[in-house]
């Protein structure tokens, strides 16, 4: 096997270009399991650790950038206030010390269902970003799972960031595990809220994904645009009262209508849908709670 | 007792590191920083690495095997198959009847079909690749009471029963008040020990091995070894090895014939070592029960029969079925004063994966039963659980369903109050928790939403030592001799320190019983007489007291010596290295009285047990009884179907404290397995095959799991036992998992008839699924 070490961005992509069957590494945390576990015999591995503008934070016009391996550790450390729900997510992976080196480009590259970055990555409209020598492609995070492990991305291409919205507003995520730590999603579920809606633009005022429950992790379309329409409707962002249990229950249902999930030694179909419902109304309780909070404080 | 202090740095004086004493583990810190050799860690020059070929199927007829490609593969040194076992083609603990590896037929997945030896473990599993084996596919019996009906399928000819144990007392037809009846099932458990098969066989010059390895009885291994290599068994020669954890998956054998048959093909060393996946095919784990129990109590509660039918899977071969067996059967009504039992338990033959010896065998399974029926009965009564069980509970003096009187402490009442009569946590409070505290932890599923809290209790029972009549014994030589002028004793044993803290407990019994601080744990070995198993909670007791009656027969030794040089001083005895006179203090240093060191080997045995008759169960089959009892404060997320273990108190007669803080290990660690029998370890196997062999699928607790203990530890002696110890490892595996799915009951109001708990039984999510 060979190892591949570029120090440059531009040297990485041309590695990957030669050699398209190269696997990369980030923090190993997926790549070493499969190797040790011998399901994956690469002929090259590509060690990204080298390359300092993949482990960069910055920002383009309203969003931010955050380079491919930026470790869960530092998105918690550096961005809890930027990125509250990415961070909830990062603190629910493996243990500190898969943390200090497990990445969400990791993450994406594995492409898993059960990645814990990808429902907050849905909710938040972020954009992965694809480089290869040909060029630089955004890819938006809803397009970018194919299926189980797979994505749309093309041999010779390397993620080197994702770019994200700040919050404007509150945020959740919520995994189900049957262990209090250290363990995979059986399912999850994350929310964003966007009173005054996206920095990009585009996008309604609700954010939603599902992880665990589905061949790819999935957005709850039906339910955001429930509920969008029930707090514009009733003006409920403006008053700021509670909110209706008939609004909070009907999007618990809407979510879970949306999960396609499957019987597995993690949990079955029925579990997970009931536990999506349970997941979606309390995620839905905190973050209005907290926007009428804030909304109080600010009035 | 506390268990305060560890000794680490060099031991001064006999007071902190001998018997009753924390004394430190001698492997402690290496332990702790990573720096202990394990058997997979063993290395010699010039090795080779074996590799074993498994059955992918559950069950297959073998219609032929071709070696020629992997045999022709560069750096392969040997392929193995059935035919090249010298001598006896089978092995097994108590029944003889797993093969070597297959020969015309495999009867669960991951059956060892053939070896390989290559110079490099890839070499190895490339060679395994090359082998080609036709399977024509049967199918499984994988339902063990269907294994019971007269059409099943045969796993082996003499039929699917493994034992048939009955237990009789009373009158059969007896009739009470209040009847409660309920079927329990209990997953299939693994030991999950984080070292994996592993060990190293060296071909030697006398046409012999040496094997090192980490296992639980050495010499148990080395007769089954000796008898499938068709050699004298002392021209097998077995070294323990660093072992990591064992709790009954080592007894069985695993790679040692295979890696003694390919070291004597090749005549180079071979190393073998299970990967994690493969670890999980190469043990034996915990039997899946399925138990039926009917109680009948009087209006006051008191016991009047208990009927039960106990039905065990053994998988596909024998192991210690037989005494899981005898164990469910014998303890089966728990630690309770009976008049009428009519008890079945049967172990079965199926093609799933083999089971056998894990921590608490058989009382684990029947304890989830009994005792969940104790709850059903006292909510029957409207009694209070803890003093449903006060009111019947067994104390010495007790006749067991066995008709076996017990002769020593059993403080059964006692155990139940000091749980029930501590202070509780503190109640949840508020939305505002730290969510670690909470079900489901981190990953933030509740901020106190659904939570409710529940209270539970459970009380178990256990033997220690070997039972129905096993000629159980247990060897060690001590040497008390000059080194550097000093005295300083040697201990050996051939009893396997298999992270129990069986090592520091013999340097201690040694300073205690010499009056010595030097003492050297020799490495064990075949070379002396068998230490008999490290398991059955019967190390401490049993090589604990060979060690001690070999110190006693030197000690003899020196004494006569001193009586020789020192005349008209009767009263004589060793302390702080020197020969102590009761009238004028010390006489002589012992290293005056050492210029021919002293030195004793003694075979010990506990008391004799006897068989249970095999119509009626009667018998007194075991040596000693001990008991654990636990209460359990649970918060659970009624909605997610999520656990949090807010406290577990314990309280365990000891008998004697040897070591306070490795009884307190014990209770934690027993505890903590407990913990994952009720809420989460379970091997998943559909149609006979395992479907989460690895620790990403098969969950053990970790420390957001684990909650803090609160421990009583009783020292009640037993006046049969040396020092008055009572075993101690396995009776807090048995309670902990009753007393944690009562409290979750108490928080749901669920039935929860099936140990582990999952979210879906919680939440109603689930088909209820089968084995
Ligand atoms: C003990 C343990 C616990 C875990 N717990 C969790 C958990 O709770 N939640 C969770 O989501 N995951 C968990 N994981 C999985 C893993 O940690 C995560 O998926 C992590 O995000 C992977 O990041 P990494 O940098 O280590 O990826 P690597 O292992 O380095 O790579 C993962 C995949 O992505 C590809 N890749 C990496 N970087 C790039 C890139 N820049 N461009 C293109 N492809 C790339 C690799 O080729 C590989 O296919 C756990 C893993 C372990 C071992």
């Amino acid at each position: 096997m060979d190892f591949l070490r570029p120090a440059t961005l531009q040297q990485a992509l041309e590695a990957k270009a030669e050699r398209p069957a190269a696997v990369p590494i980030a923090g190993g945390t997926d790549v070493m399991v499969e190797i040790n576990f011998d399901t994956r015999r690469p002929d090259a591995l590509l060690d990204l650790n080298q390359v300092a503008e993949l482990a960069e934070i910055g920002s383009d016009g309203g969003l931010l950038r955050v380079g491919a391996c930026v470790s869960y550790a530092r998105i918690i450390g550096e961005l809890g206030r930027e990125l509250p729900g990415l961070a909830l997510a990062s603190r629910t992976v493996g243990s500190p010390q898969i943390r200090n080196r497990g990445t969400v480009g990791g993450n994406l590259g594995a492409a898993s269902p059960a990645g814990d970055a990808h429902p907050v990555l849905l909710a938040c409209d972020a954009l992965v970003e694809a480089a290869s020598v040909r060029g630089t492609r955004l890819i938006p995070a809803a397009g970018f799972y194919q299926g189980p492990k797979r994505s749309v991305l093309a041999p010779d291409e390397l993620i080197t960031a994702f770019r994200i919205g700040p919050a404007m507003g509150p945020q959740q995520f919520a995994k189900i595990g049957t262990r209090n730590a250290m363990v995979i999603a059986v399912c999850s579920f994350a929310l964003s809220l966007w009173p005054q809606g996206r920095p990009a633009g585009t996008g309604g005022t609700i954010g939603t994904g599902i992880g665990s429950a589905g061949p790819v992790p999935l957005r709850a379309t039906d339910a955001e645009e429930f509920l969008a329409a029930e707090l514009a409707s009733a003006g409920l962002w403006e008053s700021g009262v509670a909110l209706p249990s008939t609004v909070t229950h009907t999007f618990g249902e809407l979510v879970a209508g949306a999960a396609r999930p499957i019987d597995d030694v993690r949990g079955t179909a029925a579990y997970r849908r009931h536990a999506l419902s349970v997941l979606a109304r309390r995620t839905l309780g905190w973050t209005w709670d907290s926007y009428r909070k804030g909304a109080r404080q600010c009035a | 007792m506390t268990g305060t202090s560890t000794a680490t740095g060099p031991r001064t004086s006999p007071t902190t590191s001998g018997v009753g004493q924390s004394a430190g583990r001698p492997d402690a810190r290496q332990k702790v920083t990573g720096e202990f050799a394990y058997s997979s860690d063993l290395w010699l020059d010039g090795m080779i690495w074996g590799a074993t070929l498994r059955s992918p199927h559950p069950r297959a007829v073998i219609d032929g095997l071709d070696i020629g490609a992997a045999l022709r593969l560069p750096g392969c040194h040997a392929v193995l198959t059935h035919d090249d076992v010298p001598g006896r083609k089978v092995y097994g603990l108590e029944h003889a009847d797993q093969p070597v590896l297959a020969s015309d037929q495999v009867r669960y997945q991951g059956e060892p079909v053939a070896i390989v030896a290559a110079d490099h473990p890839e070499t190895a599993r490339r060679a395994l690749g090359k082998i080609k084996v036709s399977y024509t596919e049967l199918e499984p019996l994988t339902d063990a009471r269907a294994a019971l009906e007269t059409a099943a399928p045969r796993v082996h000819d003499g039929g699917n029963v493994v034992r048939h144990v009955k237990i009789r007392k009373g009158d059969p037809a007896a009739v009470a008040e209040l009847v409660v009846s309920g079927e329990y099932q209990v997953g299939m458990q693994d030991q999950a020990f984080l070292g994996p098969e592993s060990g190293l066989a060296v071909p030697a010059e006398d046409g012999g091995v040496d094997l090192f390895v980490a296992t639980q009885w050495l010499h148990a291994d080395r007769t089954q070894v000796a008898a499938c290599l068709g050699l004298p068994e002392d021209m097998v020669r077995i070294t323990l090895a660093g072992v990591g954890g064992a709790f009954g998956a080592r007894e069985d054998l695993s790679m040692q014939v295979h890696a003694c048959l390919l070291a004597l093909r090749t005549g180079k060393p071979v190393k073998m070592v299970y990967s994690r996946e493969e670890s999980f095919f190469g043990h034996v784990h915990r039997h899946p029960a399925t138990l039926h129990y009917e109680h009948g109590a009087a209006a006051d509660g008191k016991l009047i029969y208990v009927r039960a039918d106990i039905v065990l899977d053994g998988g596909a071969y024998a192991s210690s079925s037989t005494a899981v067996a005898a164990n469910a059967a014998t303890l089966g009504i728990g630690p309770y004063e009976v008049p009428n039992v009519r008890l079945d338990c049967r172990a079965v033959y199926t093609n799933n994966p083999p089971c056998g010896a894990m921590r608490g065998f058989g009382a684990v399974q029947a304890c989830f039963a009994y005792e969940s029926q104790m709850d059903k009965l006292a909510a029957g009564l409207g009694l209070d659980p803890v003093e449903l069980r006060v009111r019947n509970a067994m104390h010495e003096g007790s006749v067991m369903p066995t008709g076996q009187v017990v002769d020593s402490a059993a403080p059964v009442a006692e155990l139940l109050r000091r749980v029930s009569g501590r202070p509780l946590p503190p109640a949840a409070a508020g939305t505002d928790r730290d969510i670690r505290g909470l079900p489901g932890g981190v990953s933030n599923t509740t901020h106190g939403e659904g939570v409710v809290r529940g209270i539970g209790y459970g009380i178990g029972i256990k033997n220690v030592c070997f039972s129905e009549g096993f000629d159980d014994y247990s060897t060690a030589r001590v040497r008390l001799h000059l080194i550097g002028g000093e005295p300083a004793a040697d201990v050996h044993t051939a009893a396997a320190e298999v992270g129990q803290g069986l090592v520091t407990l013999q340097g201690q019994i040694a300073r205690t019983e010499l009056g010595v601080e030097q003492v050297r744990v020799v490495p064990a070995d075949t070379s002396i007489g068998s230490g008999g198993s490290s398991s059955a909670s019967r190390q401490s007791y049993m090589t604990g007291g060979a060690v001690r009656a070999a110190c006693e027969q030197v000690r003899e030794q020196i004494l006569e010596r001193g009586r020789g040089l020192f005349p008209g001083h009767e009263d004589l005895s060793v302390s702080g290295g020197k020969l102590v006179s009761a009238r004028d203090g010390a006489l002589a240093a012992l290293a005056d009285l050492l210029a021919e060191p002293a030195e004793a080997t003694v075979t010990w045995r506990h008391r004799g047990t006897s068989p249970l008759d095999p119509q009626t169960g009667q018998g007194d089959a075991h040596v000693q009884y001990a008991f654990a009892a636990h209460r359990a404060v649970v918060d659970v997320d009624t909605e997610l179907g999520l656990v949090k273990v807010i406290e577990l108190a314990c309280a365990q007669d000891v008998g004697r404290a040897m070591n306070p803080q490795a009884v307190e290990g014990q209770i934690h660690g027993g505890t903590a397995q407990g913990l994952g029998l009720a809420l989460m370890e379970e091997i998943q196997v559909t149609g006979g095959k395992v479907r989460n062999p690895s620790f990403t699928d098969y969950l053990i607790p970790t420390i957001l799991d684990m909650p803090p203990m609160k421990l009583d530890v009783l020292e009640l002696a037993d006046p049969h036992a040396p020092y008055g110890l009572r075993g101690v490892g396995e009776p807090p595996t048995i309670s902990s998992t009753p007393a944690i799915v009562a409290a979750i009951r108490a928080a749901t109001g669920l039935a929860l008839t099936r140990v582990p708990v999952r979210p879906e039984h919680i939440t109603g999510t689930g088909p209820e699924r089968d084995a």
